[in-house]
């Protein structure tokens, strides 16, 4: 497999802007929360869906799948989906009304979503399903999956990785998103995942950590994943809880809290003035 | 039943590349045939239900039909959240192959006896809840899921026993089949038990009783107009399945006469007490529980008597 040309990265970082804009303006407007959660991923699913997913969210029988394993992230997922015209402006819009199929989490119907998800453990099972699968076909399309670090805390999740190791899934790749922050508090006193690499590697998987706000780091990484061969890849994603606005980041109430008005105001400013890409 | 089920799915699979069978690490000295002729399509997952279920979900996802086996109870309880969040919700044609359902493990107890199974299954509207009462019956079913696009639980037998000759194999979804005819009372059963529901019937017969038998394979989400009609037709029906006497069976028949406003009357025959410890045959634990045909006929007479 041939690396994606690496293009510079101002599309990637306006990509992630815009997206961090639209989940303040959108959970304000649909008086959702979970906006913590999709803060922490921007940058990921920017070079997922801006760069190294291919043909996915399409029906093409040889696409890439991309399966959200933390379902609670999926207004970020949305706002990837709008930016690629996946999805138009009025139906990201509907985000959390009644009847829509965008929902806090992907569901069954949700364009550009194959897998639905919200229980937190299944997501990396039903990507090992799909990658063997591929592989015995011969397809070379690849598997993404991504898991909140608390995730993890869960059996399944375990099984899978231990699944795709002894099968060796060169065409999977995990991301977790570890922004060290639970439904309860911190990871490291709800039930301590570290040291989150070595567990990985145990387990029989090539593992990376970068820096999960870094387009360029996010991207080597992934690319590199490409043309690996051994086996499954994680890329240990660190990141913040409510990356991007001051007053959320690191603070585990964003996981539940809404905007006010001029919370959200001030928000879209601090993004606003974030560095020009 | 087992055997009947593993030469169906290798006939199956001959001719169609689509079927898959994954297993949670069971099924030796009974699914060698496939995982022989079919290696590819043969994956043993270790012992782990919740991931057998979502590997299951990603194979139908890209297009294949896996079927997911393991002991009844495990796979139908251990990764029930599993199979309703995959296979369910996104509607793909994945089977759930629950192995020795009611007391089939008998010696290994109630961490092996599966009575549950069958109405969790029924209580997805978007799954099947099968229990073929004999291997003929299981070809059948296995051939006509070829034609249905979403998921399906089978409770299958591990023994092998007799063809109820009666009944030829006939199988159709939502219907109950009549195997011996009778105006006394119907003896409505599901699985393998039917074999004591026929024997039961023997021995009312002795008692000038002439009681009707009756299986339904599928335990549909509602009832549907054939087991309506049958219903309609009779006065008095004793249920009988292997399972706990709330959810499967003995519940649609109860929901089929009181939503319809039918005036036969039902004595619901199931397991009607918590598990303890007491283990033995299945034959024992069927007695145990009144589910064997002396105690299912007395049942029946004693039923008879209360509506008379």
């Amino acid at each position: 497999m041939v690396p994606t040309t690496l293009a510079p990265l101002t599309d990637l970082k306006r990509m992630s802007r815009t997206m961090r804009a639209w989940i303040i303006t959108q959970s304000f407007d649909s008086k959702v929360g979970h906006i913590g959660s999709a803060l922490s991923v921007v940058e990921i699913m920017a070079v997922l869906w801006g760069r190294v997913l291919r043909g996915a969210g399409t029906s093409a029988p040889d696409r890439d799948y991309f399966v959200l394993s933390k379902g609670h992230a999926a207004l970020a997922l949305y706002c990837a989906f709008r930016w690629n015209g996946l999805i138009d402006a009025a139906t990201f819009q509907t985000y959390c009304k009644d009847g829509t199929l965008l929902g806090v989490h992907p569901e069954v119907g949700t364009p550009g979503v194959d897998i639905a998800a919200g229980s937190l453990g299944q997501g990396l099972s039903i990507a090992c399903g799909l990658a063997y699968g591929l592989k015995l076909r011969g397809s070379e399309a690849r598997v993404y999956t991504l898991l909140s670090d608390a995730e993890c805390n869960e059996g399944q999740v375990w099984e899978a990785a231990m699944f795709a190791a002894h099968q060796r899934l060169n065409n999977l790749t995990a991301l977790v998103d570890v922004n060290g922050m639970q439904a309860l508090g911190r990871t490291r006193d709800v039930l301590d995942l570290g040291p989150m690499k070595r567990r990985w590697q145990e387990f029989g998987w090539l593992a990376r950590d970068v820096n999960g706000h870094d387009e360029a780091e996010l991207l080597a990484a992934l690319e590199e994943n490409r043309i690996q061969e051994d086996g499954p890849f994680v890329v240990l994603a660190h990141t913040a809880l409510g990356k991007g606005v001051s007053f959320m980041e690191d603070r585990l109430e964003w996981h539940y809290r809404n905007l006010t008005p001029e919370l959200a105001k001030k928000a879209l400013a601090e993004i606003a003035q974030a560095e020009e890409p | 039943m087992r055997k009947a089920f593993v030469e169906t799915l290798v006939d199956l699979a001959g001719r169609d590349e689509r079927i898959f069978l994954v297993t949670a690490d069971l099924g030796w000295s009974a699914l060698e045939p496939f995982a022989d002729r079919f290696p590819r399509r043969f994956l043993n997952v270790g012992v782990a239900e919740q991931n057998m279920l979502g590997i299951a979900t990603g194979l139908a996802k890209i297009g294949y039909v896996p079927f997911a086996y393991s002991i009844a109870n495990f796979s139908s309880m251990r990764c029930y959240e599993q199979f309703r969040n995959g296979p369910v919700f996104h509607g793909l044609p994945v089977r759930v192959i629950g192995m020795g359902g009611g007391f089939s493990y008998g010696h290994a107890g109630p961490s092996h006896f599966s009575l549950e199974d069958l109405a969790l299954a029924r209580l997805q509207p978007g799954a099947l809840a099968l229990a073929p009462v004999d291997s003929a019956q299981t070809r059948s079913i296995l051939l006509q899921l070829q034609a249905v696009p979403g998921p399906a639980y089978l409770r299958l037998d591990k023994t092998e026993e007799p063809d109820i000759p009666a009944l030829n194999g006939l199988f159709a979804f939502n219907a109950p089949q009549l195997v011996r005819p009778g105006n006394d009372l119907l003896l409505l059963s599901t699985g393998s038990i039917a074999q004591e529901a026929l024997k039961a019937s023997d021995l009312l017969q002795n008692h000038g009783i002439a009681a009707a038998v009756a299986v339904q394979a599928h335990l549909s989400f509602r009832a549907e107009d054939a087991l309506i009609d049958l219903l309609r037709t009779h006065r008095a029906v004793v249920t009988v399945e292997e399972a706990f006497r709330t959810g499967g069976l003995g519940s649609l028949v109860a929901e089929a006469i009181a939503v319809h406003g039918l005036s036969c009357r039902l004595c619901n025959q199931g397991v009607n007490l918590p598990l303890d410890g007491v283990t033995g045959s299945r034959e024992y634990m069927r007695r145990r529980h009144g589910l064997d045909a002396t105690s299912l006929a007395d049942r029946a007479r004693l039923f008879l008597q209360e509506l008379s």
